[in-house]
């Protein structure tokens, strides 16, 4: 046993003997320690304060489930939620949107490193900058979109103003930053699509949407993984846009539950702690969903070695 | 966002307090916390420094914070780490303050001054639970500015009454100008015009148990000032709802908008906008009913001391300053409003002089705003459903039921 004989060698101390075990955990203490302040810790802390009806300031007085009774009877509740599917299912258009223009910049012409860069551009701005842009872009009066459509139409439209358009406004502006995240994404995936495999492909006759759909499309499936997942997480924290684009209106229309949360807890008539830490708590577990069905997915494509 | 947006400011105190200490071994501190614009913050340094040279042993260290900011930043300052003094709002603004038990009883500072005389316009709006919470130094007023070369272009006059306005509307629209222009995007201005209808439509006692919650939102007295309002629905800028106060302000000043109604503070928006003492006007908000006393709209500004504070003897002195008469018509110079102390003089700009006379004439009552006057959270839901009712005027009875149901869970 040349083990036994060489640690014989030095006494044995207990850092010795629990060395092995403890190493990674000693490793992974910080980032668990803030992990645990800073994102589990909250996340019970919400649920405690749900219960609770807390202007901030005053004594905690506890209701119960008295915030969710409410919160379901509550008109804006739904209307945020109702914003939130629409933010979700359009958000997605970012994807195949992406994957469109990045398979239109794979290509090798003088300056395409230009163009890529000029696609990717409106991801690099801030999203404050985007929501600005695009407020100016709606604005009646002197807005371009209103100015076009007032000449195409004769009478301009103010997207922003408009209860039932403002979403889809809002949602438009966010698109436009979430293709240029998807593309490049998909480019980078491009890159390592396998070129045996197309050569294969095209010599037994597959081209256009065929070549795409079978031969391509499954060499991005991490790819694609990815841009979903940034998407629908992108889509369920959309505070930003609305934020400063429309702070909510015209009289709530556009909420979304991150927005209505923020409002209800923080904004200036708000400080209901309890209420939107409700909303909070709704809105971490619609997350949980999805990002349950992530790791899922994650998990089980690690086992089969994907 | 916080954290960071607050560490360099701390940094920033300690690094003034640091620097300014040896200068002062003997003066006593006092952290005086502030809101202010540009023009009334040089005017309140400049009343600062005058206070340090009668009180030679005290120093007024004053910390300025954004407008905006600032409104959430005092819930965190009161309780965390209270100054001195701290500018806030009178009215029901302070409520949530004062019945937490953040901002510290001032009484024997009203006392000891007479200023329930000298400040008695203001008094009663600085009054919870029979107690003085704190010193008002400006207000202004508000009403209908007016674009006088509109009114000449469309041959029509300063109306005095509700339904002459109303004939006005129709002129003005078949001249394709907005009668009416206002930018509901931040929610407020449509508030003013709601205050005005009920005041006019209601009365001052009406509207202030209406904002304190006494008054059902399905009240017929509600759904009569929502009527008036209805006849001047079509004739208010369409989309105002995406608009900031300041574009609809713009739309008056180029003439595409007859009549606003605002607050004072916004004559310096116009005048930027290159409108003079010829061409703009002002007119108080015009009669509804006759038999109804009339009553104006006129927000205070506050000074108050947390009951955090340090240093709450030598802020008390402060306090009594800024009460003074020769103080309040410095301020209120340079601030363009109106001093609250009844022996201040007032500025001779000619829409100062226009507000002094409107609210000093006024028997009815002097409200402070509706987001002052009703709790924060009835004022964000009453201003979103006036917001609706422009857009939506067929939605009234939704927004009335919802803005009752909300005054039911709010004023328990």
């Amino acid at each position: 046993m040349a083990h036994v004989a060489l640690t014989e060698t030095r006494p044995k101390t207990w850092w010795r003997a629990n060395q092995q075990w403890l190493t990674p955990w000693l490793f992974l203490a910080p980032g668990m320690i803030m992990f645990g302040v800073y994102v589990v810790w909250p996340i019970f802390e919400s649920f405690w304060l749900s219960l609770f009806d807390w202007d901030g300031l005053g004594a905690k007085a506890w209701i119960g489930l008295a915030n969710y009774e409410e919160l379901f009877q509550d008109d804006a509740f739904y209307t945020s939620l109702q914003n939130n599917i629409i933010w979700l299912l359009l958000y997605l258009l970012a994807v195949p949107a992406g994957l469109a223009i990045a398979i239109f910049l794979n290509q090798t012409v003088r300056g395409i490193r230009i163009y890529k860069s000029l696609f990717f551009f409106p991801f690099v701005i801030s999203q404050v900058v985007v929501g600005l842009m695009f407020s100016w872009f709606y604005a009646p009066n002197f807005g371009l979109f209103f100015k076009l459509i007032e000449m195409v139409t004769g009478k301009g439209v103010a997207v922003l103003a408009d209860p039932n358009l403002v979403t889809y406004g809002i949602i438009a502006a966010g698109l436009w930053p979430q293709i240029a995240y998807c593309m490049i994404l998909y480019l980078t995936g491009l890159n390592n699509v396998n070129p045996e495999q197309i050569e294969a492909a095209r010599l037994d006759g597959a081209k256009g949407f065929r070549m795409l759909w079978h031969v391509v499309l499954p060499q991005l499936r991490p790819a694609t993984f990815i841009a979903v997942v940034v998407t629908v997480i992108g889509a369920l924290r959309s505070f930003d846009l609305v934020s400063i684009m429309t702070d909510g209106g015209p009289f709530g229309s556009s909420r979304v539950l991150s927005f209505y949360m923020y409002e209800q807890a923080l904004s200036e008539y708000g400080y209901r702690m309890g209420y939107g830490a409700a909303i909070a708590v709704i809105l971490f577990l619609i997350m949980m969903v999805f990002i349950s069905g992530f790791i899922w997915k994650m998990l089980r494509d690690e086992k089969e070695g994907y | 966002m916080r954290s960071m947006k607050k560490a360099p400011i701390a940094a920033l105190a300690a690094v003034a307090v640091l620097a300014s200490a040896p200068a002062m071994a003997q003066q006593r501190i006092v952290n005086y916390y502030a809101d202010f614009d540009a023009a009334p913050l040089a005017a309140m340094q400049e009343v600062i420094a005058d206070f340090e040279k009668t009180n030679p042993d005290i120093h007024v260290n004053l910390q300025n914070f954004d407008h905006e900011g600032y409104k959430t930043s005092i819930r965190n300052f009161l309780t965390a780490d209270a100054p001195d003094l701290a500018n806030w709002y009178a009215g029901n603004r302070m409520a949530p303050f004062v019945n937490s038990g953040q901002f510290m009883d001032v009484t024997d500072v009203w006392t000891k001054n007479n200023l329930d005389d000298l400040l008695s316009s203001a008094a009663a709006s600085m009054t919870i639970d029979g107690k003085k919470w704190g010193v008002p130094y400006t207000y202004y007023q508000w009403g209908i500015y007016y674009n006088k070369d509109v009114y000449k272009k469309v041959g029509v006059s300063v109306p005095t009454t509700y339904d002459e306005f109303v004939s006005n509307c129709e002129k003005f629209k078949a001249a394709g100008i907005d009668c009416v222009t206002t930018g509901t995007k931040a929610l407020w201005p449509a508030a003013g015009i709601f205050d005005y209808l009920d005041l006019r439509t209601n009365g001052y006692d009406y509207h202030m148990k209406l904002t304190s919650g006494a008054i059902p939102w399905t009240d017929k007295g509600v759904r009569d000032a929502f009527a008036q309002w209805q006849r001047i629905q079509p004739y208010i800028t369409a989309n105002n709802a995406a608009l900031d106060w300041q574009d609809a302000a713009s739309l008056l000043v180029q003439g595409k908008a007859a009549n606003y109604v605002m607050g004072n503070f916004a004559v310096a928006v116009f005048k930027q906008g290159g409108m003079t003492d010829d061409t703009l006007g002002f007119m108080p908000f015009p009669t509804i009913n006759p038999d109804v006393v009339r009553a104006e709209e006129a927000p205070t500004d506050t000074v108050h001391i947390p009951s955090g504070a340090k240093n709450p003897d030598d802020a008390k002195t402060f306090l009594a300053y800024l009460a003074t008469a020769d103080v309040q018509t410095k301020v209120n110079i340079a601030l363009g409003q109106l001093p609250i102390n009844k022996n201040s003089a007032v500025g001779d700009d000619p829409f100062i002089q226009a507000g002094f006379k409107l609210l000093s004439t006024t028997k009815g009552g002097i409200a402070q705003f509706f987001d002052r006057d009703a709790p924060a959270e009835m004022a964000k839901v009453g201003m979103e459903g006036f917001q609706q009712f422009l857009v939506q005027p067929d939605q009234l009875d939704n927004i009335l039921d919802r803005l009752e149901k909300a005054r039911q869970r709010i004023y328990k």
